[in-house]
């Protein structure tokens, strides 16, 4: 074969970074199936998909030669195939043990990305044992050993679509052994000639002999082993004729259905048959699939698993010598199996399984898997930003060409507005991409969560039933990096402190398993991402006691809010005992430090026996909003649109006083407390009197306030700037963005303005 | 320059694979699985195809069945890149109509050799 | 605290005693101050900012600079200095500092001068309308005096407003 000089210096190392990305992004797929996946009534395209992870990451590990990685990803492609195809059941304790797994390749995926061989065998090699047990004994898919010739022909297949000859060896095996190729019959398609060429290009993988004398072939039918055929079942599969034909052997290290591919290539493999007439060394073919369906290379795919059991007896005592593989699968295929202090010739022994499951566990708190990003391109944030920048200064330029031009005369101009139109919406375009780029759903930071609980509520003994809610809101990358850790917090704080046992659960009358939830969604322009839990709930005289305890300056006056804080305290813990789980009342200051240090804050609601509810509201500092753009005076505010339920010019009638909190006004028989954006934010409106301006009605947590502005300028998608990269947070304002004359626009925080007008009436009341 | 379309869901396969075969002369284009292959062999046509066969929404096979329907696809060769080796799927490749296996791994120089084997 | 920044200074520019440094020179109602031109972004003229609710009075709003918010600070009004008009003469100073884009409203921008370690000097006793903590020394050129502002320290101080007041922590 041509072997260039420059061909012998691959360097595979560089695509190992791209392997690592994509194995993580396999495993953590897998392990959300894994989650979610239901033993009894699993669904087929689930099963599938986590067969298919396996078998990707096992692919890229053994092409990149990442030996333990492709042992450990077989063993589960093997067992998962089985599964997948109803051969064997699905059960909690096979998904434990691909969790475990899934957990190990993290750990060697880190261990290889951090340069290093890999990790400790003893584990992997125990984790081998445990998916192999679940095989049944005779089915283990130990490396199946072919010694006995096989003397059925071999039909080729039907038609060679191959343009020119390729001799390929799929499969190189190390030990020899003798081959027979029977060409013909001979025809003007396929004529006698013709076979010098195929000869020619098979001395590549051996000695060939043509053989004088016809020699006997069996009826495939008998065959019992070692015979290949590329069609099967449904293609025809008579013998092939015999009277005018050509004999070769061919002493090779290929197997039958590798010299079948080979020759396919080459010549009509209808007229072709390929026999094992000796083999010349126990030889051990280590299958890549070894389910039924794909027994490498025994063609047993359509016969009962006996035959394979039986020759995987002779397995049972192999000669020890692993042998040197050419090609790395062969070499990671091999090295599970015939390594004999890897494996006992034998079936694994579930104890020896169980025993090993411990240092499994240790090996993964010791190394725990790095988070890897999940991005298959890497960008810098930098330029992600500044991509995000230029293109809203673009939007501006586009909306100061706007303005320019709408002066003129349309029908004049007609093709320039045609222009402009189209500008307009590309450049809309192009922003909206340019902000998705940085955006990404909640599920990335949620998605690890059905594994934190499970694990956590395995470790208490507690039930626990996780739902997640607002999976696809979407938030910045950046932060969504960054709130995981606290809501981790959160969780097992929840789980820990929050959720009772199931006995005290039943005592109380509640449902045995507790339930947390985790959910997200948009409002007023911020992202609120919630844990909420039915357990407890928080106590306030014990969380007042411990503050006392611990000499903070509390009283009994203080709202239940204040003291809910109080649990975000540094070394505020009130668990009556210091598990491993949330620690040791280090965790809550933390969370709240890191939510502000992202400009977020959190908030406490709890009754007791009911349960507690933290929110978590994060600005959404890249965004776009749907806004509405109203004038006060000379300024302009942005409302998001999804906040306005309606806008209305009010009658006198319609307005009322009530003493000591201004007015309100009544919308379709609801009274709704007015305020003036004008008074809120001191500056001075045009317009002094409700009648006379816009009541736009906002509707946020918590009710509606009618708020009064002087006019309804216009509906914009606006960029959210935020005012804290240079500024700080201003209360009321949630965000800033540029409008089409260049100029800052404040965007109104909903909620906060709702907020105020409903404790201002609250107070009047 | 011949052309080669590389279907592999696996970033990293396709990769190797195009850097492989870029570096020995040809042109690659890839697709991240058999519907993607079949919209990108349609919108280009190759003078080689090489795919994948476990792929999410559409296999190795499909397509190759697929692409087989195209007339200017009739007569493509298309290579099976796969670990796959067992007989049932060769059978099955070959009945869709695929002109070659190529078990993986392989190594860079081997898939360089095979190509060459097929379009020269 | 005074102390300190008294001591620190003369070593700082003891350090730079061989050293030029460049300063960009602005006048404030009668004195003429110089800050390290590496903090300075850019000039600007002077344009309407979109006010800030609850901002204190020298905070004049925010600009868009290509597409950045940036806050304005108007000098005059904060150290009641000058007049505090508005005309197109009207000059804003771009300054970064501490990783943040802060604009800062001045009388005039003077010009940019190269200063030799020995021509700056020690001021722990000289008063002027900044507190002497953001008082880097004083600086001759000429008949000219110039006070050198640490402008970075000056802007991130509390009493500035300009930033959450946890940064400072």
């Amino acid at each position: 074969m041509s072997n260039d000089a420059a061909e012998d210096n691959f360097d595979l190392t560089q695509f190992h970074g791209v392997f690592f990305d994509e194995a993580a992004e396999h495993l953590d797929g897998m392990e959300a199936l894994l989650l979610d996946i239901d033993v009894a009534a699993a669904d087929e395209e689930q099963l599938n998909a986590i067969f298919r992870a396996a078998h990707s990451i096992k692919g890229g590990a053994a092409t990149f030669a990442f030996k333990d990685i492709t042992e450990l990803t077989h063993e589960m492609e093997t067992v998962f195939d089985r599964v997948r195809k109803g051969q064997m059941p699905l059960s909690k304790p096979l998904v434990d043990v691909f969790l475990a797994s899934g957990d190990m390749l993290k750990s060697m995926l880190t261990a290889r990305k951090e340069g290093g061989e890999g990790v400790d065998e003893e584990p992997v090699r125990a984790l081998c044992l445990r998916l192999r047990a679940f095989l049944e004994p005779d089915e283990a898919p130990v490396a199946v050993l072919a010694p006995m010739p096989d003397q059925a022909p071999v039909a080729a297949g039907e038609r060679s679509t191959a343009p020119a000859p390729v001799a390929a060896p799929a499969r190189q095996l190390p030990s020899k052994r003798i081959l027979e190729i029977v060409f013909g019959p001979f025809d003007k398609k396929f004529p006698r000639e013709s076979v010098e060429s195929v000869v020619a290009d098979l001395k590549d993988f051996g000695k060939v002999e043509e053989v004088i004398a016809p020699a006997k072939v069996k009826a495939p039918a008998k065959a019992n082993g070692k015979t290949t055929s590329v069609k099967k079942a449904p293609l025809k599969s008579a013998p092939v004729k015999l009277p005018r034909e050509r004999r070769f052997r061919i002493v090779t290290e290929v197997t039958v259905s590798d010299l079948v591919d080979a020759i396919s290539f080459m010549a009509d493999p209808d007229r072709v048959t390929v026999t094992c007439i000796e083999e010349m060394a126990p030889t051990l073919l280590v299958p890549a699939q070894v389910a039924p369906e794909s027994p490498v290379p025994v063609s047993a795919a359509f016969e009962p698993v006996a035959p394979v059991t039986e020759s995987m007896e002779k397995v049972a005592e192999p000669d020890g010598s692993a042998p040197q593989a050419q090609s790395g699968f062969e070499e990671n295929g091999f090295g599970l199996f015939v390594d004999p202090q890897t494996l006992p010739a034998n079936q694994p022994v579930p104890e020896k399984a169980q025993a090993s499951e411990e240092k499994v566990v240790n090996i993964k708190t010791a190394k725990p898997a790095a988070s890897t990003d999940s991005t298959s391109i890497r960008v810098s944030v930098e330029k992600v930003d500044q991509l995000i920048n230029l293109v809203g200064e673009l939007v501006i330029t586009q909306a100061m060409l706007a303005q320019t031009a709408s002066v003129a005369d349309p029908v004049l101009y007609e093709s320039l507005f045609n222009g402009l139109a189209q500008l307009q919406r590309n450049t809309r375009d192009l922003q909206e991409s340019a902000m998705s780029i940085r955006m990404m759903p909640m599920s990335f930071a949620f998605s690890r969560f059905p594994r934190v609980v499970r694990d956590v509520a395995a470790k208490l003994g507690k039930e626990v039933e996780l739902n997640t809610i607002g999976e696809g809101t979407e938030l910045d990358k950046g932060l969504i990096e960054r709130i995981v850790d606290p809501l981790t917090h959160l969780v097992r704080n929840s789980l820990d402190h929050g959720l009772e046992p199931p006995e005290e659960r039943v005592e109380k009358g509640k449902v045995r398993h507790g339930t947390i939830t985790l959910r997200a969604y948009h409002q007023g322009g911020a992202i609120v991402i919630e844990v909420s839990d039915d357990g407890r709930g928080l106590r306030r005289e014990k969380i007042l006691g411990k503050a006392r305890e611990r000499g903070m300056d509390v009283s009994d006056s203080m709202s239940d809010q204040e003291v809910w804080s109080l649990i975000f305290e540094a070394g505020f813990s009130t668990a009556e005992t210091v598990t491993d789980v949330s620690g040791r009342g280090v965790g809550m200051d933390v969370v709240r430090r890191n939510i502000q240090e992202m400009g977020g804050r959190v908030e406490i609601d709890s009754a007791p026996d009911v349960g507690t509810r933290i929110s978590i509201k994060l600005p959404l500092t890249l965004a776009i909003l749907d806004g509405m753009s109203v004038r006060v005076g000379s300024e302009i505010f942005i409302l998001p649109l999804n906040a306005i339920s309606e806008s209305l010019q009010p009658r006198a009638e319609a307005l009322n006083s009530i003493a000591g909190c201004g007015q309100v006004v009544t919308v379709r028989g609801e009274h709704v407390p007015v305020l003036s954006l004008a008074d809120l934010y001191g500056i001075r409106g045009e317009k002094q009197r409700y009648e006379e301006g816009i009541l736009v009605i906002l509707e946020a947590e918590g009710g509606k306030t009618a708020l009064f502005v002087d006019d309804l300028v216009g509906q914009h998608q606006v960029v959210i700037k935020s005012l804290e990269s240079n500024y700080k947070k201003v209360a009321g304002i949630s965000g800033a963005t540029i409008m089409g004359d260049g100029r800052v626009a404040m965007i109104i925080d909903v909620a906060h303005i709702v907020g105020m007008a409903h404790s201002r009436l609250d107070k009047a009341a | 320059m011949r052309t080669i379309l590389a279907v592999d869901d696996s970033p990293s396969i396709r990769q190797m694979v195009a850097f492989t075969l870029k570096g020995a002369g040809y042109e690659v284009f890839e697709a991240n699985d058999g519907q993607d292959g079949l919209d990108k062999a349609r919108a280009r046509k190759a003078d080689l195809v090489l795919t994948d066969q476990n792929m999410p929404r559409m296999d190795g096979i499909t397509l190759i069945q697929s692409l087989r329907k195209l007339p200017e696809y009739g007569k493509t060769p298309i290579l099976v890149l796969t670990t796959e080796s067992s007989d049932e799927m060769k059978a099955k490749g070959r009945a869709a109509g695929a002109t070659g296996w190529l078990v993986k791994p392989f190594d860079p120089k081997r898939l360089i050799d095979v190509v060459r084997k097929v379009i020269g | 605290m005074l102390q300190n920044t008294a001591q620190k200074s003369p070593a700082d520019a003891a350090g730079a005693a061989k050293q030029a440094n460049e300063f960009l020179t602005f006048r404030l109602g009668k004195e003429e101050y110089g800050i390290e031109i590496l903090k300075v972004q850019e000039i600007r003229g002077w344009e309407q900012p979109t006010s800030i609710a609850n901002a204190p009075h020298f905070i004049k709003g925010v600009i868009n600079l290509r597409g950045t918010i940036v806050p304005i600070v108007d000098m005059r009004i904060k150290f009641n200095l000058g007049e505090a008009s508005y005309d197109t003469f009207t000059v804003v100073i771009i300054l970064n500092v501490m990783g943040r884009i802060v604009g800062m409203v001045v009388d005039s921008v003077s010009d940019v001068i190269t200063l030799m370690g020995e021509q700056i000097r020690n001021s722990p006793n000289f008063s002027s309308s900044f507190d002497t903590q953001y008082i880097t020394g004083l600086g001759t050129v000429d008949e000219r005096m110039l006070i050198l502002v640490d402008i970075e320290k000056l802007m991130s101080g509390s009493d500035m407003a300009l930033m959450e007041s946890a940064r400072l922590q």
